[in-house]
């Protein structure tokens, strides 16, 4: 009767829905990208809409990719721990910045290389924008669980990789138009604050460790 | 309000007119919002009536002209001309206007005076994008012409477009047209004009001096430093991607008005004369 002995056991254990709860990120992040390509196509995407398509696409992709790199300064701040859904953010991120390109390539140039090449050779924020997105493919390649394992501590090394992928983003965007407004500032600000975190993370790791003690000895 | 037009004339030699709806919704003046789509959203509470032109400077006669007696006295005429934007798009656009010879001849320029200076006119309270604390650009916006540029007979003043009063986003009530140059030389809402011996200020060049410079014609030759004008985007109405929306072609030069290249011999219109 082993059978029927450990089917209670496994009834009891609560149902996980953090698996479920990734998917649904996952569908959720990719509405935009269906969302703007279904109104591109129908002719509902204004007087440009291969443009407003392609903006709209980057767009997105900073915002993921701005998500991902917040899930640590959100924990450590006190926050949620979201660490569960950082991959998901993180290739949401990636995928924009895929979709983003293919647009630009198809859609936008029409697959004309004689203007596609000189354009990322010459221009130097596509060619920044370029940088970001092949720095970004090994980061999407390893994240899978069997990398993370097989890569050990050099996984963390090489996601660190993220950083200068935000910043390409960002100089990207920033330098394609022509004043500054308060859109890339607000992604300027958010990126300084989100990297200057990197960089004070341990004083302000320190400063927690000996809060927590404080509050642990005023109890006592 | 409908415009009274006399001539009617096709520059763009029957290329397809951009639709109306295109044409007044995907705009950039600053004055109202950097977004294209911002100037129709945010031109609601501009007046651009009643409405005067300053013109001073190097004339005989300076003067200063009322909207009203503009629109009666001016021969004014449809021009269908193609429209080309730095950003390398573009449009196809009938306006309805007077060539700025006209206006000109009635101060009478000195023989002194070389240059033709434009101002937009200045308003916080019904602009918006002159207000708060992100500001693109200096006010007002200002621009200029060489004097022989202004008298050549594509250069327009503008009233109208599509037969109507300029809507407000398109430069409300009187703004300029110079089909060969790129757009935001085609100043809008003009109040003042003065003609100078100098070269007048731009104001896109003082903002960029590499990147926009005082001639800017249209030449897909000379890339943009951050992009190429060899092709443009050809703003194609409510169509969705896959029926021409965005569909690119070749940039002509002076934007198909080989014309005025007369104007340009001997210029290195490349490196000095951008």
């Amino acid at each position: 009767m082993t059978a029927t002995s450990t089917r209670p056991a496994a009834r009891a254990r609560p149902f996980n829905w953090l698996p479920v709860k990734i998917w649904a990120l996952y569908i959720v992040g990719l509405i935009p990208a269906v969302w703007y390509f279904y109104l591109g196509a129908t002719g509902n995407l204004g007087a440009d809409p291969v443009v407003t398509f392609e903006h709209n696409l980057g767009f997105w992709a900073i915002r993921f990719l701005l998500a991902t790199l917040a899930v640590t300064p959100i924990f450590i701040l006190g926050g949620p721990n979201l660490i569960a859904y950082r991959r998901a953010l993180g290739l949401l991120g990636f995928w924009y910045v895929l979709f983003h390109f293919t647009v630009y390539l198809t859609l936008d140039r029409a697959l004309d290389f004689s203007a596609i090449i000189p354009d990322i050779v010459k221009r130097p924020y596509i060619t920044i924008g370029m940088l970001g997105f092949i720095m970004l493919i090994p980061l999407a390649l390893t994240s899978n669980r069997f990398s993370i394992r097989r890569l050990g501590p050099r996984w963390n090394k090489l996601h660190k990789l993220s950083y200068l992928v935000i910043i390409a983003g960002v100089v990207h965007f920033v330098m394609s138009t022509k004043v500054l407004i308060v859109e890339q500032t607000i992604y300027i600000v958010l990126t300084a604050l989100l990297l200057g975190f990197r960089v004070f993370k341990k004083p302000i790791m320190n400063w927690r460790k000996e809060r927590m003690k404080a509050k642990r000895l005023a109890k006592a | 309000t409908p415009i009274r037009i006399g001539n009617k004339v096709d520059d763009a030699k029957g290329e397809t007119v951009t639709p109306k709806e295109s044409a007044t919704t995907y705009n950039n003046f600053y004055e109202f919002g950097t977004d294209k789509s911002d100037p129709a959203k945010n031109a609601g509470k501009f007046k651009p009536l009643p409405w005067a032109i300053k013109v001073d400077g190097m004339v005989a006669k300076p003067q200063t002209f009322g909207y009203e007696d503009l629109l009666a006295t001016m021969p004014i005429e449809e021009r269908i001309y193609r429209f080309r934007c730095v950003e390398a798009w573009s449009m196809v656009i009938p306006w309805d206007g007077f060539q700025l010879s006209e206006l000109l001849k009635k101060v009478e320029p000195l023989g002194s005076a070389k240059y033709v200076a434009f101002e937009t006119v200045v308003r916080p309270e019904e602009m918006p994008g002159q207000k708060g604390y992100f500001q693109p650009l200096p006010w007002p916006y200002v621009d200029g012409l060489r004097l022989d540029e202004a008298m050549q007979p594509l250069t327009l003043m503008a009233v109208g477009m599509y037969g109507e009063a300029l809507p407000n986003q398109s430069g409300a009530p009187i703004r300029l047209i110079v089909p060969w140059k790129y757009g935001f030389k085609s100043i809008k809402s003009i109040v003042r004009i003065t003609l100078t011996d100098k070269e007048p200020p731009c104001s896109w060049n003082k903002a960029a001096a590499n990147e926009y410079g005082f001639y800017s014609n249209v030449n897909p030759k000379r890339d943009h430093p951050r992009w190429s004008q060899a092709t443009e985007r050809r703003i194609g109405g409510k169509s969705g991607f896959f029926s021409g929306g965005g569909e690119r072609r070749d940039t002509l030069m002076f934007n198909g008005y080989e014309e005025v290249a007369s104007l340009y011999s001997g210029m290195d219109l490349i490196k000095t004369y951008y």
